[in-house]
This record gives C-alpha cells, structure tokens and sequence, in this order.
C-alpha cells in the first residue's frame, strides 16, 4: 500500500502505556508497557500509580515503537490517541504527549475513542471491518454491545452493563475463590480443569428482562450467586470445588454473553460479530462465540489475545481509518473526556465539519 | 540557541521561546484546570510570535514542579515528548526557582519565601536569597501546611499564590515594583533554563511530586464491616482521584 498513512497511536487511558504503530491496514509494532505489577497490591489500579507510570514510561515506549517498526517519527503521517473514556489524570498524559508529537512533527491529531478503537484494532488482524459490524467489548471497565455502521464515525449503543462490568465480575470471582488478581486468567486456567456442575443464574434474561433490557448485561447478581454458594459449602465444613466452581462461573457469563451478541445479530441482521476487550481472551468464550456464530450462520472475528487488552496498535488503526476515509483531523485544544461516550468516536471536531457525527 | 520553555506547576500554563539572550515570546493563560486542552496550542503561539519553527528549536525547557501533579504531568510529557520528536535535549528547571528569579529580577535584596498552591490545605514552599539581581535556594522544596511553618519563614516577604490563599497565615505578600509575583512566568523559567545550560549544568527533570501516590490507598473507607472488595475499593479510589484530578490533586 504505496499511499497508506502511517499512524501512530497512543493509548493511556487506564494501566498500559501503549504506542502502535499502523502502515494502512497493517500493524507493523505494537509496543506496551503495563504498571499493573505496581497496582497488584491494592487489587486494582490505583490512577495516580498509573498516572506516574504512564510519564515515566511515554516517551521510551514511543522511542521502542518506532525502533521495532523501522520508522522515524518525520515518516509520520498522522497521530492518533485516545482521549476518552478513561482515567483522566492517565488519558492526560497521553493526550498531552500525543498534541507534542504533533506540534513537533506538524502532523495532524486524531483524538480518538477508547472502545471505537477496540473494534477498530481487528481491521489490522483481519482486515477491513464489514459495514456493519456488530462489536462486543468485554473487559474490567466495559461490556457493550454497539452496532457498527462506520467504525470512523458512526458508532450506536444497542447496550451494556447495567453494574458490573464482565471483567469485574472476574476479579470478585476469583477473589471468592482465592485465585490471584487480574481474575480472567485464573479462572480460565481453573475452569479447563473443573465441570459445569452448578446452574449459576443468567443476568437480565427472563422475559420480562429481554423486554426491558434486552442487549443490556448485569454481572452483579451472578457474582453475589456465586459468593453465596461458596460461603454455604464453606459454612458446611466442605472443601469448595474451585474449579468446578470456576467452570460454572464461567459458563454463565459467557452463555449471557453470546447469546445477545447473536440475538443482535440476528435483529439487526448483521452478518459479522467482533469480540474485543480483555475478556475476550477467555478460551471458553472464544469457543462458544465461535460454535454459535457458526450455527447462525454469522462470520466471527476475535483479534489476538494481545490486541484485545488495551494497546497502542488500536488508536493507530482507528486514526488510520479515519485518515484513509478523509475525517477531518482534530484541533489541538481537545480535552482528555473520562466519560466520553461511545458515540463520540472522534474528539476536537470542528462543529461545522461536523454534519453526519451521530450523537 | 532557541530555547522553548514552558511550565505548568503553578495557576498559569505558561510557554515561551528564548535565544539565549532574551525572551523571543512568551504566553500564558491562568487555569489551573485546562492544561490538557490549552497548553498545546499556546506552543503554537509562542513558536508564531517568536517568529520560530519547530525545527528551529535547540532545547527545551520544563518546569518540574513542586506542583499539582495532574498538571504538572501535562507540562513534563509535553516537553519530554517535543524534545524527543525533534531529537534535543530537555532540560529540568525547579518551578520554585522561576518565582525566586522573578523576584531578584525586579530587584529585591535579602531573603524570600516562595510559598504556592498545593492543594488540600498545603503549600509547596522553600527560601531563597536574592542579591543584586540573582537567586540562591536556600531549601529544598517542601510541601506544609502553611501554619506548620516556623514563625520566622511566615515572617518573610513571600511570593506565589500562598499570600493570596492564606492573608493569615502568609501576610507578607511581595510585589516588587507593584508586580504580582502569583504563578510562575516561562520567560523567567527560559531565562534560568538558558544559563544553566550554558553553563553546562545537569538540569534532571523528575518530577517534584513531594507526595507519595500510595496515600491514595488508604483512601475512602467503606461502612461495611467485611471490609471493601477490591473493586469496591478501586472504584472508590477512582472516583476520589477523579475528584482529586478536577482539583488537580489525589486525594489523602
Ligand atoms: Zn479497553
């Protein structure tokens, strides 16, 4: 691709220092430096660690990204990075170290969303993404479902987490059954041993539920399910099956899961799904996405486990879309937005180029 | 030599350009809020007003606090990172030492405190002796709130937004030659920045954080007896930091 922009993409909003560096459709380094040895301690991250770490680690992860890639910073086409949601005194850091770059290079800026770049981040594993597309983002701070006309600037919530996040659920979970903090690898490597053995209850399923909150998710009675049931073999004197414990768990969430990105699917008669997020790298939910979608017929698309988390190499996809498509670059007095919608997929537009950006 | 300084420690988002000799340019904008948003295209009109490139630029120069570390990130990664995309050094200059430099400038003689914003309740502060136009620290920064200071450094004429916060506790506000001396000025900074280097000094620029983050942890307390899960907690402290970061500042 002769005439692909060359995009680099910054990524800050929550533990991981993330510089990607994107050729068009292809990733040529993806560099991450994580804090979340530093926050293991406190059970989760703690923003001003990650605040400090994400200083320290900036400017060296840009420094490794263009190395690895053989690229020089003045070969630069475009500067993408996330501006929101996030932590806002971490999404700071890279918003401030994404308008240097700019300013220093004369490049244009891509203020970009955090989950619109999750589902852009699979066009650099599998290709351009189907118009429409219908993306499930799991992870420790998301679980949505967004309907994908334009991933550049057309993004619809169909829903999402109405408490817990999936990945939260995975950490109190694996807390219960004293399994080490981040909870998603451990209760996968627990459950690849254990039986589904117990029924755990399925969040906002019933009728009444698919009525009301029909792609909406909810973890957090399926968490207090399994605590309760833990603690009653515990106060029966009972050696609790964790691994069992940990495959039903697990069974339940990823049941939920598919089932309404399926559903979506079929409603909104979308013939591609996209699983993107930390969760999505748990082996049970790779499976049943994949034997589901198959039967109804849907092309499943799961990026690598590494692209899932959060990384630079989907701000730089993101911002190389939106280059490849002609949106209009950002100004430099974007802000970092800890709330930003999903709707917002891009930051710092100029009102009037702004006609069809769906709010 | 262009220097390019800017500073982000105090109330003011502050850039300049200098040449060695003098300041080229130099903009600032008091908001102690908006460093993410304005500092950026300040850059911008500093290098137009100073009639500069980028590509012009030979140093960079950063203020290193003590300040509010939210914004003080936004000031050290910036110039972390233009230096690193143009391949030039930068170089570390105390936040403190640039209100100190402005005082000596403007011609006070004998010593001074300099005592500015810390949030919650405290003051960053350390003293200088100013002679015949130049500065000397006399201190470490430290951060105290501002009645833990001993009688005799509150009883020094004092710069820096700590007067204006605490009549009381500060009463001696300094303004030579009728200025203000509030937040910091980044031509003052490009200035102090500029003969150091010249004079081929290490110029580190960690940041003066002064608190540790691990204050944080034992942040909000939940009412339940068994005691927060850890989402719970993580949850809490996000939600403190976020507050903490519209002011600015962690919380204890
Ligand atoms: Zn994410």
């Amino acid at each position: 691709m002769k005439d692909a922009p060359l995009v680099l993409g910054i990524e800050t909003s929550c533990d991981e220092t993330g510089v990607g560096i994107v050729h068009g459709t292809e990733l040529l380094f993806d560099a991450i430096a994580s804090s979340v040895d530093e926050h293991a301690r406190f059970g989760g991250v703690v923003p001003e660690v990650a605040s400090r770490a994400h200083l320290e680690a900036m400017v060296p992860t840009i420094e490794r990204a263009c190395q690895e890639a053989g690229v020089a910073l003045s070969d630069l086409d475009g500067i993408s990075v996330t501006s929101g949601p996030g932590l806002a005194g971490a999404l700071m850091v890279g918003v401030a170290s994404a308008k240097a770059l700019a300013v220093a290079l004369g490049k244009p800026l891509y203020g970009v969303n955090h989950l619109a770049s999750h589902v852009a981040v699979d066009i650099v594993e599998h290709g351009p993404l189907p118009e429409p597309t219908m993306a499930m983002l799991v992870s420790g701070g998301h679980s949505s479902l967004l309907l994908v006309p334009d991933v550049t600037h057309d993004i619809r919530s169909l829903g999402s987490t109405i408490d817990d996040a999936a990945g939260e659920a995975f950490d109190k979970v694996a807390r219960v059954l004293g399994l080490p903090f981040p909870g998603g690898p451990h209760i996968d490597r627990a459950a690849s041993d254990g039986q589904i053995t117990i029924d755990f209850p399925r969040g906002l399923s019933s009728r009444k539920d698919m009525e009301r909150h029909r792609f909406d998710f909810s973890f957090s009675g399926l968490k207090t399910a399994v605590t309760r049931w833990v603690q009653s073999e515990q106060a029966a004197g009972r050696d609790v099956p964790v691994a069992d414990v940990a495959a039903s768990f697990q069974e339940a969430v990823v049941d939920v899961l598919t089932r309404k990105a399926v559903l979506a699917c079929t409603e909104y008669d979308v013939a591609a799904l996209q699983v993107g997020g930390g969760v999505a790298a748990n082996t049970r939910l790779r499976a049943m996405a994949q034997q589901r979608c198959d039967d109804a017929g849907i092309a499943l698309r799961v990026p690598r486990p590494g692209l899932c988390t959060d990384n630079g190499a989907m701000v730089a996809s993101l911002g190389a879309q939106m280059m490849i498509k002609g949106r209009p670059a950002s100004d430099l007095s974007l802000p970092a937005d800890s709330s930003l919608p999903v709707t917002d997929v891009q930051t710092g537009l100029p009102v009037h180029v702004d006609h069809d950006h769906a709010h | 030599m262009r220097v390019l300084a800017m500073d982000t420690a105090t109330s003011a988002i502050t850039v300049a350009v200098h040449d060695g000799q003098a300041v080229l340019a130099t903009r600032s904008t008091i908001d102690a809020r908006r460093h993410t948003e304005l500092l950026a295209p300040l850059i911008l009109e500093v290098l137009a007003a100073a009639r500069t490139t980028p590509e012009e630029i030979t140093h960079v120069a950063v203020g290193t606090g003590p300040g509010p570390f939210t914004g003080l990130r936004v000031g050290l990664v910036t110039a972390q990172t233009f230096a690193h995309a143009r391949g030039i050094a930068v170089h570390g200059v105390c936040s403190l030492d640039a209100l100190a430099a402005a005082a000596a400038r403007l011609g006070h003689e004998g010593d001074l405190l300099v005592a500015t914003d810390a949030r919650r309740k405290e003051v960053y502060w350390a003293r200088y002796r100013c002679t015949a136009g130049e500065f000397e620290a006399l201190d470490e920064p430290t951060v105290t709130r501002p009645a833990d200071l001993p009688d005799e450094v509150r009883a020094l004429p004092t710069v820096g937004r700590g007067p204006d916060l605490y009549p009381d506790l500060l009463p001696h506000a300094l303004a030579p030659g009728g200025t203000d001396l509030l937040d910091v000025d980044a031509g003052v900074l490009a200035g102090i920045a500029a003969a150091r280097i010249a004079a081929g000094e290490d110029m580190p620029i960690e940041p003066l954080y002064l608190r540790r983050p691990d204050a944080v942890a034992s942040a909000p307390k939940p009412k339940s007896s068994r005691g927060p899960s850890p989402r719970q907690q993580q949850r809490d402290l996000r939600r403190a930091a976020e507050r903490g970061a519209r002011d600015g500042e962690a919380p204890q």
